[in-house]
């Protein structure tokens, strides 16, 4: 070890101090949500601004009126079936494209991946794509979630990458002992690179959470909504809505309870993501790594 | 006249051998692979329908659309929409705002990252270093909605960014419906969101850095600054290029959907973007043709954009996307 000048130590002390800060300045608006939620409707209420420590008698009134209110119930089950079917039908579909992209010999392979690529960087936007899922026939139908946004680019493009790794000599040998290409692809291809599969699948489970824009365009109907939706109109417009619903409150309360619905279903749309996040945390780091590595 | 017969005969022979010699190729590849290429068709088939079907349907820019006569039958308006685009007050005002917001986020959220990857390799206690990874990387997997909802929250004359501007001695405002703050806003809880996830690939990029070069570096008198200028950055060089690429490529479409979910008409005059007059003009108002048009303009600056990216710095420093 060397010895550290005086300068580096200073150094060292500020930058411990820097980040501290950087990590509260990360932290604080969760931290707010979150002591907001357990507070008591009528203290959060007349008193706004910084919340360090939850206000008055510690109340789970908020999350009681989150959790009857049949539209966050169908949202959040909506939203497991879209990540559920989404990530299910996006992985096998990038699988077996990445599978046969990544193999050598096969004469018309350069020109999709071409093909492939170049919608990367031009794209038909927003109109187009919208007239698209409407001739098909889609509108207010669960698929146009699903089906429009199966497969993601870059996805396919790291899942190829990984592919390419895996050596010709095991699927040869495969071959040889005459199992059929669908087989050596899932028993022989597939488990060599199950660190990148597992990493493609928490991406596009990801995706499908945090899902709101499509959602928007293409369902009209309440009750295929996935929570996020329900939770822009909440958060962001205001809607008494969800208010409606709750009838143990007083029509004078409701505004004081809005706040604090607001706080509550904050939490119970983030925290499932953030408590499974730090245990999946190294498998999101291994999969921004391989999606640095250049063809 | 003879000998100019012969040799048309003799090209068109040619050309036809080459073509049966291309067909056989294709069959005997089919015949050998053709269980491959089964497995290949619902993704080339996805990217038909869902990619190049809209591509497609960008004609539509160039016509009069109505929904009744479907993109083939609409009649033909020529550059109709461009113009009218071009000559609407709101023409300059969404490209400006579209370059400024993504420019002052390139300014901030490019380099930023890399610092804080600097400022945390220089880390030695290693539990502090992946506690404070671990908390900076959390707030990257918060939905965009839920950041937006925080924000309009924050923002409120009576929220947190309110008694701040107290604190300081200020009369508070409700910060979303002052044009002035809309940029600041949207950079500062992009930065929120990316610092820590951002700088993943750079700390990465950092720990590839092969130590015996810092050790020559030492035994050349070069203390811990030297040492960042000339070993630290030029091992980070080729990873900050293909962001940068990677960025400057996305700079005419990205983030639209906060700036739907954050603005109203208050500060259009700041926040509305190409993306979110599209979306307005199209979605809205079932403006589909308009729409189209200026959506197209967008896609053909970006696509421009990547592509000269790329060239500038495949000539300047060898690292390219392509």
């Amino acid at each position: 070890m060397m010895r550290q000048t005086t300068g580096e130590k200073v150094f060292a002390v500020f930058n411990y101090i820097l980040l501290f800060i950087i990590c509260i300045i990360c932290i604080y608006p969760l931290w707010h949500v979150a002591v907001a939620s357990i507070s008591d409707p009528l203290i959060i209420y007349a008193k706004r601004g910084f919340y360090l420590w939850p206000m008055g008698e510690i109340s789970l009134k908020g999350y009681e009126l989150v959790f009857q209110d049949p539209n966050i119930i169908s949202g959040f089950l909506n939203t497991l079936l879209y990540v559920g079917v989404g990530t299910a039908l996006g992985l096998v579909l990038t699988i077996m494209g990445a599978y046969v992209l990544s193999r050598k010999g096969l004469y018309w392979n350069s020109l999709v991946m071409k093909l492939i690529v170049f919608t990367m960087y031009f794209q038909g936007g927003l109109i187009p794509f919208f007239i698209m899922v409407k001739n098909m026939g889609l509108m207010d139908s669960r698929l146009a979630i699903i089906l429009p946004t199966a497969v993601n680019t870059w996805n396919l493009i790291v899942m190829r990458t990984a592919f390419a790794t895996v050596p010709d000599s095991l699927i040869e040998s495969a071959k040889l002992d005459g199992a059929s290409e669908w087989r050596t692809m899932w028993v022989i291809a597939v488990p060599v690179i199950q660190a990148t599969v597992a990493v493609i699948a928490l991406f596009y489970a990801v995706g499908r959470w945090n899902e709101w824009f499509n959602p928007s365009l293409f369902l009209t109907s309440k009750d295929k909504w996935p929570l996020q939706l329900l939770l822009r109109e909440i958060l962001l417009k205001n809607s008494t809505q969800a208010m409606t619903q709750l009838g143990s409150v007083g029509q004078s309360q409701q505004e004081m309870y809005r706040l604090l619905v607001k706080y509550c279903t904050i939490m119970v749309a983030t925290v499932p993501i953030l408590v499974v996040y730090p245990f999946l945390q190294r498998y999101f780091i291994h999969g921004v790594m391989i999606g640095s590595i250049k063809e | 006249m003879s000998v100019q017969n012969t040799q048309q005969l003799q090209t068109s022979h040619s050309t036809i051998s080459k073509f049966n010699s291309w067909r056989n190729m294709v069959a005997k590849d089919w015949y050998k692979h053709w269980e491959l290429y089964l497995m290949l068709i619902p993704v080339v088939a996805f990217y038909l329908i869902w990619c190049y079907g809209p591509m497609y349907g960008i004609i539509i820019a160039f016509k009069d659309f109505s929904p009744r006569k479907g993109i083939w039958g609409s009649e033909w308006a020529g550059l109709k929409y461009f113009m009218e685009f071009f000559d609407s007050p709101y023409a300059w005002r969404v490209i400006r705002n579209t370059i400024l917001i993504n420019f002052w986020n390139l300014v901030f959220g490019f380099p930023l990252p890399i610092i804080f990857a600097l400022l945390l390799n220089e880390v030695k206690n290693q539990f502090y270093k992946r506690t404070v990874q671990t908390i900076t990387y959390m707030p990257y997997f918060v939905s965009l909605v839920v950041v937006c909802g925080i924000i309009v929250d924050f923002a409120a004359s009576d929220g947190v960014f309110g008694e701040i501007t107290k604190m300081l001695g200020g009369t508070p405002t409700n910060l979303l419906s002052d044009p002035k703050y809309f940029r600041t806003i949207y950079v500062g809880s992009e930065l929120w969101q990316r610092l820590g996830w951002d700088s993943i690939i750079f700390l990465a990029a950092l720990s590839g850095i092969n130590p015996e070069l810092y050790e020559a570096a030492t035994i050349d008198g070069a203390g811990r600054f030297k040492q960042i200028i000339h070993v630290t950055i030029p091992g980070i060089m080729p990873t900050m290029v293909i962001l940068l690429i990677l960025r400057i490529g996305a700079m005419m479409n990205v983030g639209f959907e906060k700036i739907i979910l954050l603005y109203n008409p208050l500060v259009y005059e700041t926040a509305d973007v190409v993306s979110s007059y599209v979306y307005r003009k199209g979605i809205v108002e079932s403006n589909f043709s308009f729409a189209t048009a200026v959506g197209l303009f967008n896609s053909a600056i970006n696509f421009l954009l990547v592509v000269s990216a790329n060239w500038f710095s495949r000539k300047m420093t060898e690292t390219s996307l392509w």
